[in-house]
Parts: structure tokens; sequence; C-alpha cells
């Protein structure tokens, strides 16, 4: 036991600094909320600087049941800076709305944990904990504006299905215990060498509250209302840290535990991954709220990740990897836009109101532009290169209607960027924005230049997806 | 090789847009700092691009200039050089931009620092286009051009410009993805995606028509061919002057260049399979778009319909798989790129003076604009193909290769000579001759200082690649020649391993 604690070390500081921030909110109030939050923002930079530091081989613990290796490093690191900005994110939000909740950064701390646990997870058990963890401190958080009918219904909503969903999910990992026995992802893997129907029937419902988890169709009705609802931080977040943890955890649960029965589970991903990015595609065209757009704009971009998937190689999952790293750049910056959308009169949500922004705040401007251009997937911004490896694995694959399909329903998606990109650029502008915080600025600035120089130089992003791909085969 | 030159040209255009970026200072000076730091960053470019010229071996039909660094992780270089096929088009490119430049001094007024970062970005793309050497490069190239483009058209474009844009957008990029998809399987397939291994690499008969289509998705939207052609008036008739320019003279070749970089030798069976469709689309472009520049009546459109039909000249050229065919295609686009801007810039000067491109609106401006008459009549000659403008001796190299292959074609193809006539002259006697009735026309002048510095050195290459056009068919005549020879080596072995097999 004594090397045991070692590798872990970062869940723990994240536990310990969200038990101690507790501990210093219940004392000094919501005084505290400010500090409360650069230290969260500190202890998970730091924990994503110590999960960097770990030693690289592959180590087991607690019985096999949780792993450190280079994908659930490349993975936290991810997961645990797109939470640290997030936390920036809402600094200005908060004390603008006046609202003063230390909780938020302890809640987002605990939730990290539980993203933490889930991309390490090698169990079922250790899954569910993971994302119970993960879940509950969410459901909490999309409520955290108490006083505001829209924040509370979005978080009841959003308990409501993902407890279903977290049901279902129980439900599948118990047939899958019955029919296997054994609750290990090497021991289901073992024993699952040929598809039996008690099997197949637990890993569709596994499936299926995942795909809940991940927000793809068709489990993704709850995703446009949370998104809309939950104050525009917390959308930020939504949008991006847990998203990551839930596709790793997809990506583990599929290629450890079931990889004698990929062609079973392979038609359920091609199937949710070409209905994600179809819907993702067209039902954003309709949308006049910014923050809905980006709740289709992510349900698309899961069902890209997802060809990364369903393909099931090391190609694959490299994809997928870096798919998710440049998503949550992508995100991010939007986001920090979004939040940057007020004037005197309070935050506005309307796209309408991006107009003119070219020439208001022509840098804001043009950072988005390109942040909406890589989501677009238009070469050479870091996007295309996204989608990119996952369409590559997808050919590899042979699976060549989803890619063909995949292809087509971007070139709708791009209409729904490009149509913000007009709206900032060709239109007479509609009134300027309030000066945009620091915070915003830094994080739309780190993210923007990420997405746009990306190309210069890229192979250090696409080197550790491969090895973090790697190390679940 | 000690200087990278190519990869100095094509960064830059760049280093002059991250100046214009970095200016400060009142609106006025902005501009005009923006203006001429545009103007001496494209003119440094093209001085630059003539060290191609001079270094460039014109006996060598391989890349020249090359370039290779690690990229994009394992095999996806950085890989840049040229051959007699791309020498041609970097050229093109770099020689137009300062003119685009320069023809937007005074018709840009509002957003001009914006205007001159987009117009140098494009520049850096284009380049990238025709030299990458590497086929996920050229589609980073090929495909980033889309954003500035986008953004040319819908902000400084005309009423339109906003639904122009939008559709040159979505037309081009629902080509391109399909390209992109085909790109992928060939790189799984050869396990590489350099260009020049991708060349000789032989790809399956039964994968070549796939390939092939998707590539031509791309290309035919690009050039663009009947029927995808719809969305290029609309753009043209939109953009800026110096973006119709640009459009017409170097994107559109963009798609003649990738039929022949990348189709014919790379997938010579469906090539040749394909071939009697494409002079199908090909006349069909010819005739039909000719018949519809008759009865337009707005001088950009018909222009713009001018351009699909000699790209109808460029792909009959192209897929008759012969040696003149291929060099009347490059060179039809090469003047192409030169008469087509030109004409622009001519609708570009009258426009800027009674913003209104209606023909009607114009007739006997002979009589107030001699030198502007002179230089149009040029042009519009040289469109029509007449002997000893640069016009003719890509429609003749390539009528000649068509009648070769198939009489039929050429026929057809040759009445279409006779409708460019047709609707060019009668586009000219409306706009130039005739009496000088309108009022409003009464007091237009000609051309000034500046647009003749634009226009004198295309009326003199107009000429001049008309009585040499040599200097063009020599440089690319060796890459051709291997190119050709290539292809039909592929095909013969092709038809030989059919035989022996007893499948024919």
């Amino acid at each position: 036991m004594d090397i045991a604690f070692g590798p872990i070390f970062p869940e723990i500081l994240v536990i310990a600094g969200a038990l101690a921030l507790l501990l210093l909110g219940a004392i000094r109030g919501e005084r505290v909320a400010g500090i409360v939050d650069i230290a969260a923002i500190a202890v998970l930079v730091l924990a994503a600087i110590l999960t960097v530091f770990l030693p690289g081989e592959k180590i087991e613990l607690f019985g096999g049941s949780f792993v450190v290796d280079n994908f659930s490093r490349f993975l936290k690191v991810l997961a645990l800076l797109g939470s640290a900005a997030s936390l920036l994110l809402s600094i200005d939000y908060f004390r603008a709305k006046d609202i003063h909740r230390y909780e938020f950064g302890i809640l987002v701390l605990t939730s990290a944990a539980g993203m933490m646990v889930m991309i390490s997870a090698r169990d079922l058990i250790m899954l569910y904990l993971g994302l119970e963890l993960m879940s509950l401190s969410l459901y909490v958080i999309a409520a955290i504006d108490r006083d505001n009918l829209r924040s509370t219904e979005s978080g009841l909503k959003y308990f409501v299905l993902g407890g279903l969903s977290s049901g279902m999910l129980l439900y599948g990992a118990s047939l899958i215990y019955g029919f296997t026995g054994t609750v290990a992802f090497s021991g289901i893997a073992a024993a699952a060498k040929v598809p039996t129907n008690g099997l197949i029937f637990g890993l569709v419902f596994l499936f299926a509250g995942l795909a809940f988890k991940v927000s793809a169709v068709p489990f993704h009705m709850w995703t446009p209302d949370v998104y809309e609802g939950a104050p525009t931080p917390v959308t930020a977040f939504f949008a991006a840290a847990p998203k990551v943890a839930a596709v790793a955890l997809f990506l583990r649960v599929a290629i450890e535990a079931f990889p004698g029965i990929v062609p079973q589970w392979q038609q359920i991903i091609i199937f949710i991954s070409i209905a994600s990015m179809i819907l993702g595609a067209f039902a954003a065209i309709g949308q006049r709220n910014i923050k809905r757009l980006m709740a289709y704009s992510s349900i698309g971009h899961v069902g890209y990740a997802l060809v990364g998937l369903a393909a099931g190689t090391p190609t694959g999952v490299q994809g997928v990897l870096v798919y998710m790293a440049i998503y949550v750049a992508m995100t991010l910056g939007t986001f920090a836009c979004i939040l940057a959308m007020r004037r005197a009169g309070g935050m506005v949500e309307e796209i309408d109101e991006l107009a003119g922004l070219a020439r208001t705040q022509p840098m804001v401007a043009f950072f988005l532009a390109a942040l909406l251009f890589s989501l677009a997937g238009i070469p050479p911004l870091a996007g295309f290169f996204a989608k990119f490896y996952v369409f590559l694995a997808a050919i590899d694959a042979k699976l060549y209607t989803l890619a063909v399909i995949g292809v087509m329903s971007s070139v709708v998606g791009a209409y729904y960027y490009l149509r913000i990109v007009k709206l900032m650029y060709m239109d007479e502008p509609a009134g300027a924005f309030l000066p945009m915080p620091n915070e915003l600025r830094l994080v739309l600035g780190i993210c923007g230049l990420f997405v746009i120089f990306f190309f210069l130089y890229p192979s250090p992003l696409v080197a550790a997806a491969e090895a973090a791909a790697k190390s679940l085969f | 090789m000690t200087w990278p030159i190519l990869s100095i040209i094509i960064i830059l255009p760049l280093v002059g847009a991250a100046f214009i970026f970095a200016l400060q200072g009142d609106d006025e000076a902005i501009r005009n700092n923006a203006r001429w730091a545009a103007l001496w960053a494209t003119l440094l470019t093209f001085l630059v691009s003539l060290f191609l010229v001079a270094g460039f071996d014109r006996g060598i039909p391989d890349f020249q200039f090359v370039e290779n660094r690690p990229w994009l992780g394992g095999v996806i270089r950085y890989h840049l050089g040229v051959d007699g096929i791309s020498l041609p088009f970097v050229i093109l490119t770099t020689a137009l931009m300062p003119v685009a430049i320069l023809a937007s001094f005074q018709a840009i007024e509002h957003r001009v620092k914006e205007y001159m970062i987009a117009f140098l970005l494009l520049e850096t793309l284009m380049i990238g286009t025709f030299a990458a050497l590497d086929i996920v490069l050229f589609y980073v190239f090929f495909e980033g051009g889309l954003i500035p483009m986008f953004l040319i058209i819908g902000v400084w474009g005309g009423k339109r410009r906003v639904y122009a844009s939008f559709k040159f957008f979505l037309y081009t990029l629902l080509g391109s993805v399909l390209m992109l998809l085909a790109i992928l399987a060939m790189y799984r397939y050869a396990g590489t995606s350099d260009i020049t291994v991708l060349l000789t690499h032989g790809f399956p008969r039964s994968w070549q028509p796939y390939l092939f289509l998707a590539f031509l998705a791309s290309f035919a939207v690009k050039l663009p061919m009947w029927p995808v052609h719809t969305w290029l008036p609309d753009a043209h008739v939109e953009a800026p002057t110096a973006g119709s320019v640009i459009l017409a003279a170097i994107l559109l070749k963009m798609g003649g260049y990738g039929f022949i970089r990348f189709s014919l030798p790379m997938f010579p069976a469906a090539s040749e399979f394909f071939a009697p469709m494409m002079f199908a689309l090909s006349v069909m472009a010819i005739i039909y778009t000719s018949f519809v520049a008759l009865m337009q009546e707005d001088v950009k459109k018909l222009i713009a319909y001018s351009s699909v039909a000699h790209m109808g000249f460029v792909t009959m050229g192209i897929f008759t798989l012969s040696r003149e065919g291929v060099q009347g295609g490059i060179f039809q686009m090469f003047s192409h790129g030169i008469v087509s801007g030109a004409l622009f810039l001519c609708v570009g000067v009258i426009y800027d003076r009674m913003h209104t491109r209606e023909i009607d609106a114009y007739g006997g401006l002979v009589n107030r604009m001699p030198l502007y008459a002179a230089a149009f009549m040029v042009f519009t000659l040289a469109n029509v193909g007449l002997p000893g403008t640069s016009g003719f001796v890509g429609e003749f190299l390539t009528l000649l290769a068509a009648f070769k292959v198939n009489t039929t074609v050429a026929l057809f193809a040759t009445l279409g000579v006779i409708l460019s006539a047709a609707y060019a002259l009668w586009l000219y006697r409306r706009v130039i001759f005739g009496a000088l009735e309108k009022r409003k026309l009464a007091g237009i002048l000609d051309l000034s200082p500046r647009e003749i510095i634009i226009l004198a050195p295309l009326v003199a290459l107009t000429v001049l690649f008309g009585i040499w056009p040599n200097a063009v068919l020599d440089t690319s005549a060796a890459s051709v020649s291997m190119l050709v020879d290539r292809t039909h080596a592929a095909l013969a072995a092709g038809q030989k391993a059919a035989l022996l097999m007893g499948v024919h």
C-alpha cells in the first residue's frame, strides 16, 4: 500500500482543496466567495500540473478499479484546465450579478474530482461513483442562481433527467455484471467474447446512460433547456469539462470492456453519431438565442467526436482526444465572448445583438470569427484538424457512409456559424457592449490564439493524443 | 538551394498583413498606410517571385525549389515545390495581386485596414495552394481561401452581397469536403500524403472512379463547370472589383490546376473513362453559357458567364489527355487570368465613375474616353480569341487537341468561339460605340494615371503572350510531357493487365 497514493495525489489534492475551501466558506460566509474562486482555480491548475508530471507508465490502484495511464493523464489535464478556465470566466459574471456564493467554486472542485475518477475508472462501480459525484455537483451548479426561476428550472430538469439516465446506466451495469460475473472492465472483456442477448441488453442500457451524459441524440433533449436556463458561466462549464470526462468514460468502457463485441456496439455509436451530427446541424439553424445555439452546436460536436469512437481503432481514439482538446478551447473561447455580451441593462443573449461587432469591438469580433470558422471546421484553423483526425479514422475503418454524412452535415453546420460571422461583419452595429473584463480577455486571447496558430506547431498535441490512445489498447 | 523562396513569398504577404493589423493612429492615416503597406507587400512578393522565374530550369520536368519539413506529425509534411505546371500560376498570382490592391485604392473607402488584411491573407493561401506538394497541405491552403473571400464579398460587395457570399462559401465547401474524404482515403491507401509519391503510386482501378468523382465535386464547383457554375455570376456581380479580379483570375484556376495536378496523373483510368462526360459538360458550358452571356444586362454578369465558357475550353483540353490539350488548358487559364482580370478592372473603371453596371446605362464612351476604349478593345478581342492576343493560343491548342480525339466535340466548341465573338463584340458596341446620348455620361473622365498604371501592363502582357506564347508554353512543356506520358503509360499498363487477366 505504500506506493498506492502517489498516483492519485492530484485527486486527493482536489478533494482536500474542496473540503478546506468549504470549511473556509462555512466559517467566513459569503464574503470569501472571490477568494474561494481564485483558490479553486489555483487548486485545479496545480492538480493539472501534478498530473502532467505523474510517471508515464500504467499504474493500477485499488485492485485494478482505478488506473493511471497516458489516456487518463491527457484527459484529466484537459478536464482540469477546462474547469479552471470556466471558473475564471465566472468571476466577473457573478460579481456583476451580485451573486456571492462560495459554493460555486467548491462544487466545481468536487465535480472535477468526479471527472478525474470517471476518467480513471476501470470497473463499473468506480465508473458510477465518479459519474454521480460529478453529476450531483452539476445539478446543484445549474441551480446556483437559486432566486432565478430559469436557473432553478434548469437545475431541476437536469436533475430529473439525469437521475433517469443514471438509473438506466445502473440497470445496464447490473445486467452486465449478471451476465459476465464481474464489474472489472478487464474481466468483462475476458467474459464478453461472444455477444449474448443479456450482455447486449445491458450494453444498450449502459450506452444510453452514457449518451445522455455526453448529450448525444436521441438523449439530448435536456441540453438546450439546461444550457439556456443555467447562468452563462455555468453553461460554459457544462459545455467543456464534464463533456470531456463523459466522452473519456465512453471511450474507456467501449474499448476496454467490450473489445470482443465491437460490431455490436459500433452500430449503436454510428447511429448516435450520425443522428447527433445531423440534428446538431439542422436544429441550430433556427435558434435565436446564442446559448441554445451553442447547445445544438455542442450536440453536433459530440457527434463528430463519436465518429472517432465508432472507428474503434487507436487512430479513432486519437482523433477523439484531439477533437475534445480543440473543442474545449473553441467552446471556452466562444463563451468568453458570450459572457462579454453585456450592455448597461444587463446580459443579452440574442444572436442579433452581435450585429456590427466588427466595428464596435474589432478585436473581439476577430477572435470570435476565428473561433466560429474553427467550429465550422474550415482550415487552417484548429477545428479543421479536429475533424481531419476523426474522419481519417472513419475512412481507415471503412465507415464510408458515416464519413460522407458527417462531412455533409458539417457543411450544413457551417451555415449557422457563418450567420453569426455575417452579423458581426456585414450588418449595421446594434450598439456597443460594455468593455470586456480582463479575465474574459485572457481566456478569449488564449483560446483564440490557440485556434488560429494551432496549425503552426500541431505535433505536441497530436503526439500526446497518440500516446494516450495507445494506452487504451 | 539556399533561399527558401517559396516560403518567403508565402510568408511575405502575411508579414504585410501583420504590419497592417498593428497600425495605429487616426482613421485617415490608417487607411493610407494600409493601402501603401499592402501595395508594397504585394510588390515585394512579386519581385521575390521573379527569382523563381530566373532560377527555374525549363529542362527539368520535376519539382524545383523543393522545401520539405516535418509538420503534422508522422508523414504529413510541409512540402513545397513548383514545376512547369504550377510556376505560371504562382507568378500569375503574385503579378496580379499588386494590380488588385492598386485597383482598390479609391474604390474601397470604409474598413480599408480589414480589406487589405483579407487580400494579403488570400494571397498567401493562393500561392500555397499552387506550391503545396503535400495533399493535406494543399487542402488546407485550398480551403482556407474561402474565409477571406467570404468576407471580401460579404463586407465590401454590392447589394446582394450577403446572399452571394453565403452561396459562394457553401457551394465551394460542399464540393471540397467530398474531396477531403477522397484525400483521406488516398492517404490511407498509399500511406503517404506526399504528392510526388502519390503521382506515381497507381491507385487500384476499382477505386479510381470514386476518387475521381470526389475530386470532381470540388474542382467542378471551383472552376466552375456547367451545371454547378451558378454561384459564380452571383459572386462576381456582388464582389468588389478587386475581388472579382482575383476570383476570375486566380481562384477559378485552382480547379483547372487541380484537374491537371491530381485527377489526370493519379486517376488515369477514371480520367479516360469519364472523358466523354467531361467533354459533354465542357461543350455544354461553352455553348450554353455563351448564349446566357448574350442575354445579360449587367456587364459583370456577362463577363462572369464568359468566364464559365472559357473554362469549358480548359476542361475540354485537359481531358483530351494529350500534350497539346493540357498545354492549351494551362495557357488558356493563364491568359484568361490576365484577360478576365483586366476586363473586370475595366468594368471597375466605369463603375467607380457611374456606380452602375447596367449595360444600358452606357453608350458612346469612346467620345469621352478614348484611352479606355482602346484598352477595353484589346481585352475584348483577347476574350474573343483573336490571333495575336493571348486568348487565341489557348483556344487554338485545346481545339486542336479536341479535334484529334473527337471531331464532334471540336465542332461544337468552335461554335462557342463564334458565340463568344458575338457577346463580347456586342457588349463592346453597346458600351463604347454609338453617340454619347446619356446626359449623365457627358462629364465622364478618361483613365486617370493610376488606372493607366494598372491597365497598361495588362495590355502589354495580353499582346506579348499572344505573339510569344512560348514564354509560358516552354515553361510547362517538360512537366506536361512527363505527366501525359505517365498517364498514357499507366493506361497502357492497365489495359495490358486487363488483357492478361482475360477480363477485357
